[in-house]
């Protein structure tokens, strides 16, 4: 098993390699014009709490938060259709349908929404590109696939005569879904919801195309900390903060399903 | 009721394809939907852009590299986790997959400040480096579905039969695992071509792949040049998952079935 584990074991080094510079530079001094780095500091991350930062947190967490909520009433319909039709060649449309975009980078899918928000296709009432509602519209469909995917793997574990006996016993459909299929799908919405809440928090490609600029997430503050302002050691404390807070809440989540996980 | 919302919802979903294709085949710089012509004077534009000719000659290389490394390692990994006793597998599965929580901004700047330190970001390595580390988790786990999957009692009927351990794994576990395997090459593949927030941080003009010239050509023009190149990645990636659904049960690997 060692032998044979090595190797990858190898990767997952240079891996944590990169992330523990990554940490040692969040803690050393910046040099303005410089890429030399000073001595040891808190300066990078007291400096996140800063006006123009703070900024970019909030509306990072306002979006995560919005785009979680408006993805998950999205996702559900398409997820129970997907886990329910009983046409193998619906369910192979849908599956196809859901993981093209999945499959599609981001720079091709924002792109898209680039055409779509920027009045190419119809004139918005209210602008939509570079604002925070586009960037929005570009998240939940960035986010859509994943979330689709965990709830038809939840709602799959339901047996469809739970919903049937409800039904016999005359409950209405709305009732059934309030009262059966949705509370027994909880695992999947929460899993579901934890793990895009977590991506959004580092998104950038979509707020960095969308937002042209205008609209700040904190990965779009650290690319331009690193490779704009060359202030290495400020992104890096940012990076930090992002990569904490993922770690957190997807290890949260991966104790919540662990057990859902393991039975048949 | 739900089978409109449904559609509905898949529309918001392909919307965006098809305003990009539609748009691909537009006579004039102006974006417009629907196109007033029809011309292919984008995708010549794509072809003939030297930027985007050694753009895809890095994905080329790149992509490449980084899936020939990551395919046998990952495989053993994949027969290592099978091999181990459950519980330690799966710890060293968290490990393996871990990567895949990791922010890519966080690892695009770790990968800058390691490469910069070792004078390597001239090269492609630090590029081929990132990326195995990025598609080993998806080698890893679609391999090892299919491990789980196989017989132990094969292989040591081979064994019996007088095949050396390398023989039995050549003409009876491999074959086992093919398509696994494959699936584990797919996923890779596309990950790979698609990367861009890592690949971002640790390119240079010289050494930066499809995605990331995208992005910078997206940034300063807005002709529908990327239109066109962005229909070509979507029929590739289309016909490549449409073919895998065929062939790999794709609902298998994603849904549980009772």
């Amino acid at each position: 098993m060692r032998l044979l584990l090595t190797p990858a074991l190898l990767v997952v080094a240079v891996f944590a390699a990169a992330l523990s510079a990554l940490l040692r530079y969040s803690v050393l001094e910046f040099v303005p014009g410089s890429l030399q780095t000073g001595g040891l500091t808190v300066a990078n991350f007291t400096g996140i709490m800063s006006r123009q930062y703070l900024g970019a947190v909030w509306d990072t967490v306002l979006l995560s938060l919005a785009t979680t909520a408006l993805t998950l009433v999205a996702s559900y319909p398409v997820a129970y259709a997907l886990a329910r039709t009983p046409s193998a060649r619906v369910r192979s449309a849908l599956l196809v349908l859901t993981l093209a975009p999945f499959f599609t980078g981001a720079i091709v899918r924002t792109y898209a929404w680039m055409l779509v928000l920027g009045n190419t296709v119809v004139t918005w009432p209210v602008p939509m590109l570079f604002t925070p509602r586009g960037v929005l519209v570009g998240l939940v469909h960035f986010s859509m696939p994943t979330m689709i995917l965990l709830l038809a793997a939840a709602i799959s574990h339901i047996d469809p005569a739970y919903e049937r006996a409800a039904a016999s016993l005359g409950a209405s459909p709305a009732r059934v879904f309030r009262r059966v299929t949705l509370p027994l799908s909880m695992p999947g919405i929460v899993s579901g919801s934890v793990i895009v809440f977590a991506w959004t928090l580092s998104a950038f490609a979509t707020p960095e195309l969308l937002g042209g600029g205008r609209v700040k997430m904190i990965a779009n503050v650290v690319r331009d900390l690193a490779l704009d302002s060359f202030n290495w050691p400020g992104g890096a404390a940012f990076a930090v903060v992002a990569l904490a807070v993922t770690m957190a809440l997807l290890a949260g989540v991966g104790r919540l399903t662990a057990p859902a996980d393991r039975s048949p | 009721m739900l089978r409109l919302a449904v559609l509905a919802l898949l529309a918001f979903m392909t919307l965006p394809t098809v305003v990009v294709v539609a748009v691909s085949f537009n006579p004039t710089a102006i974006l417009s939907f629907p196109p007033t012509g029809l011309s292919l004077r984008w995708y010549v534009n794509v072809v003939t852009y030297p930027q985007f000719q050694r753009a895809a000659w890095n994905s080329l290389l790149v992509t490449a590299g980084a899936v020939a490394l990551a395919m046998p390692i990952g495989t053993a990994a994949a027969l290592g986790l099978a091999r181990g006793r459950p519980r330690a597998a799966s710890l060293w599965a968290t490990v393996l997959l871990s990567p895949l929580v990791v922010p890519g901004v966080a690892a695009g700047l770790g990968f800058l400040i390691v490469g910069a330190a070792l004078g390597l970001l001239r090269s492609r390595s630090v590029l081929i480096a990132a990326h195995v580390a990025l598609v080993l988790p998806f080698v890893v786990r679609s391999a090892w579905v299919s491990v789980r999957n196989l017989d132990p009692t094969l292989e040591r009927a081979a064994a019996s039969l007088g095949a050396t351990p390398w023989r039995a794994f050549r003409r009876v576990t491999l074959p086992l695992l093919r398509p696994g395997l494959l699936a584990a090459l797919l996923f890779a593949v596309i990950v790979s071509l698609n990367e861009f927030v890592v690949s971002l941080f640790i390119s240079t003009r010289l050494t930066e792949i499809l995605p990331v010239a995208m992005f910078t050509y997206v940034v300063n023009y807005t002709d529908p040049t990327i239109a066109a190149l962005s229909t070509l990645f979507i029929v590739g990636t289309f016909l490549i998952v449409w073919l895998a659904d065929r062939f790999l049960d794709l609902g298998g690997v994603f849904l549980h079935h009772r």
